[in-house]
């Protein structure tokens, strides 16, 4: 060893860098600040409208201490009502057609043809923004849930069928292959050998659907697709910070409300 | 394990009688409740648009198709926008969610009667709003433009960084934090010696994966004045422009993809 | 040096873990603390350095009294008493410089310390500790390329390295294998030679206590059973400690042992 007492004391101590080749080091050192600056640069900021603003980013704050449930009660709940059933439906739809999609997609149980188009159906889903399918699904079926309906299903479909796909690649072969050995058609090969080792997984990603589903329901209002978001774009543009702070207060606490109850329904299952 | 006895003959059950009425009532109601939905999700459609929607589809998809290519030399700034939207937002984000992660996970927090709550309550309400309604309230207070998209960006993105942060904090292993405070140090050395080397890959890990995430977001913000591609996307929209809106949307699609593969790429180099 | 006067734990959950433990230990004297699982052992450790709080009693190290400081003096006297971990407890991320270097944690500030600038003094002890375990060689790799043996040698650098006057040793060799144990045992008690440390060392081996250690302490739920050289835990003694059980074999292998050793 040519490291030696003699030759290291007297000799100060660097930590090594994360990045051995100091040209490298130093090069994406330079880039990253020369980004950050130039980003910096281009944001452009109108710090006198910004100064304007913050009057109304107070009262938007003072808001929140009062509330008003009460003048658009009805919008509300209608909102509400929209958001909460496109959740539900969407959500059971979603699961429903991702289960087959997903067992499709894990390549230990599927052919390759089926593994592909099943990746493929994946990819496209996950790829496009819930806005932007919202968008064309209101130009193709017109204003309303339904469009909001189609577009959390659809996003569902990415979101579980590839967390679901990657729980079945994961999945203890030896058990799955126990149940083989006794002879068992490939459905109930399916519902015995590996249905008990995704189950948790699936309720447990399921919930968290629900939850994200809902979230996003309150957003999807705002290109028609019905929803809370319809009702709270309306007063943003009245400026009736007062019905926003109440309609954002409800799904915060509604998120709370999931949250809570999904970590509940998970400690259960597992 | 249930065995009924049926006229003299054992017949084996997974359930015994009660616990499978109780299955079947709950799965009776989920049912009913996603009838009624669905029934009222029915009620406000207007059917006559949906049975036409093959032909509108099929309509919009001829117009859309070929995009104007032509289109892509006024998209240059916009994606330029929206990656900085995407790139700032996530570092802002950042520096608050670390502070508020400390404070948030049980074993680092300096109360948890106090401060514990108003940090968690920070974390629930920033992400439970989407990104959307932030940037909707932030054009009304600021102002249209990129700034607001930036800072609606970048607060959506603090619950959900600090809530995964402080999760991995609440994991770390105390051993190794209990040999550093036996050292003498002190509560800030502790933490950069003990916590800090534990936390950075997660810290890590949930940077890049906040970052593709905010590439996808970003590029509709747009729609409500926040700047970025969204802008464009909106006015085409509106203009009825199919093939500018379907050259817009293959640049979203290409711009996810690669991001996606750079966030992959840098957490395998990271993990 | 160490003085321990009625020292009292008792856990918020009602376990008693120790009671009214009294217990002296001289300048540079090494004891080990032998007795069954749960009886106290790091209990007794915990509360001399305060990583546990004692619910009552004194310990008194040259003079302070530990149980009463505050977090400051604390901190400055923690310096003294270098702690070695049953599981090693480095900081498996960090490089094995940087673990034996956190040693130093308590005499430099933040700053310093954040931006690894330790004194070069700090860095010379720290080559010659490693030097002496045999580990230069690996100093910049990171802790959790190690083996088991090789990261006990870390923990023991980086207590050394404090410069303390005691060291507190839990269970050092519970996860290592019986040569490798023997090494460690055998590094601890020779460092405690050549330092004049005194030494407190939690070990559930009998064997390896009576090897290398001239006094030995057991503790039994929480209260001290025997204090006493090796020779003296005859199978009487280990029965009052463990209970029922056939010890002449481990008292004969022991004799073995140390005839080999020698």
């Amino acid at each position: 060893m040519s490291v030696t007492l003699e030759s290291q004391v007297g000799t100060p101590w660097k930590k090594p860098p994360f990045i051995q080749n100091s040209t490298i080091r130093w090069g994406l050192l330079i880039i990253a600040t020369v980004y950050f600056f130039m980003a910096l640069g281009s944001m452009d900021v109108n710090w006198e409208r910004v100064y304007f603003g913050l009057e109304r980013g107070r009262r938007f704050v003072a808001a929140f201490l009062h509330p008003d449930f009460g003048s658009r009660a009805s919008d509300i709940k209608e909102g509400m009502m929209e958001s909460v059933i496109m959740t539900v439906t969407s959500t059971v739809v979603g699961i429903t057609i991702s289960i087959p999609i997903a067992l499709g997609a894990a390549r230990n149980i599927a052919p390759l043809p089926v593994y592909l188009v099943c990746r493929f159906i994946i990819s496209i889903s996950r790829a496009l923004n819930e806005i932007i399918v919202a968008i064309l699904f209101v130009a193709i079926f017109g204003f309303g849930p339904l469009a909001g309906f189609l577009t959390l299903s659809f996003a569902t479909i990415g979101f579980l069928a590839k967390l679901l796909a990657e729980e079945i690649e994961d999945m203890n072969k030896v058990q799955a292959e126990a149940v083989k050995a006794t002879g068992s058609s490939w459905l109930q090969w399916i519902n015995f050998g590996v249905q008990p080792q995704i189950m948790p997984r699936l309720i447990g990603l399921s919930i968290y659907r629900l939850d994200i589903n809902f979230r996003e329901s309150a957003v999807l209002g705002l290109v028609g697709a019905g929803g809370i978001g319809a009702t709270l774009n309306t007063a943003f543009d009245r400026y009736e910070f007062d019905t926003v702070a109440a309609i954002l207060l409800i799904i915060i606490v509604v998120v709370m409300i999931l949250e809570y109850l999904s970590g509940i329904i998970r400690a259960r299952v597992q | 394990m249930p065995i009924n006895d049926k006229n003299g003959v054992k017949v084996w059950q997974v359930r015994d009688r009660n616990s499978q009425l109780i299955r079947w009532a709950m799965w009776m109601a989920a049912g009913i409740i996603f009838y009624v939905s669905w029934m009222k999700i029915s009620d406000q459609t207007t059917w006559f648009f949906v049975y036409d929607a093959p032909r509108i589809a099929a309509d919009i998809g001829g117009r859309a198709f070929p995009p104007r290519w032509s289109y892509i030399s006024q998209l240059g700034k916009p994606i330029w926008d929206t990656l900085n939207i995407a790139t700032l937002g996530t570092f802002f984000a950042l520096c608050m969610a670390v502070p508020i992660a400390f404070l948030a996970a049980r074993n680092t927090t300096p109360s948890k009667l106090f401060i514990r709550p108003i940090a968690l309550l920070i974390i629930v309400s920033t992400r439970s709003i989407n990104s959307l309604i932030w940037a909707l309230l932030l054009v009304s207070i600021i102002g249209p433009g990129v700034f607001a998209g930036m800072v609606a960006i970048s607060i959506r993105s603090i619950g959900f960084c600090a809530k995964l942060l402080y999760e991995a904090i609440e994991e770390i292993d105390e051993n190794q934090v209990e040999a550093i405070t036996a050292t003498g140090a002190t509560r800030w050395q502790t933490m950069v010696f003990g916590i800090v080397p534990q936390i950075l890959p997660a810290f890590a890990g949930i940077a890049v994966f906040r970052w593709d995430i905010n590439i996808r977001e970003s590029t509709v913000l747009g729609l409500v004045g926040a700047g970025g591609i969204g802008l464009q996307l909106q006015s085409s929209l509106n203009t009825l422009a199919w093939p500018q809106v379907s050259l817009i949307l293959a640049v979203i699609l290409v711009a996810v993809v690669i991001g996606e593969w750079v966030s992959a790429k840098v957490r395998g180099a990271i993990i | 040096m160490l003085k321990l006067e009625k020292l009292t734990k008792v856990y918020k959950t009602g376990d008693k873990a120790l009671s009214d433990v009294d217990l002296e230990v001289g300048k540079g004297q090494v004891i080990a603390l032998i007795g069954p699982s749960g009886a106290g052992k790091s209990t007794l450790i915990r509360c001399i350095n305060r990583l546990v709080d004692p619910s009552s009693g004194t310990a008194t190290l040259d003079g302070v009294n530990l149980t009463s400081l505050g977090s400051g003096a604390l901190r400055r006297e923690r310096r003294r008493m270098g702690m070695i971990f049953q599981e090693y407890a480095l900081v498996e991320r960090l490089t094995v410089m940087e673990n034996v270097l956190s040693g130093r944690l308590g005499y430099v500030g933040f700053w310093r310390s954040f931006l690894r600038k330790f004194p070069q003094s700090d860095v010379d002890e720290a080559y010659r500790l490693l030097d002496r375990v045999g580990l230069l060689h690996m100093a910049d790799k990171r802790a959790d390329e190690l083996s088991g043996g090789q990261r006990q040698r870390v923990g023991i650098c980086r207590a050394l390295i404090q410069d303390p006057a005691l060291l507190l040793v839990d269970e050092p060799t519970a996860s290592l294998d019986p040569k490798t144990s023997r090494e460690i045992m055998r590094l601890i008690t020779e460092m405690c030679k050549e330092r004049g440390l005194a030494a407190i060392i939690n070990i559930h081996d009998v064997n390896l206590a009576q090897m290398f250690v001239q006094r030995v302490v057991a503790l039994n739920l929480g209260e001290i059973i025997f204090d006493g050289g090796p020779t003296e835990l005859t199978p009487d003694v280990l029965t009052r400690i463990y209970g029922e059980e056939d010890w002449e074999a481990t008292i004969e292998t022991v004799d073995d042992d140390e005839e080999g050793e020698a």
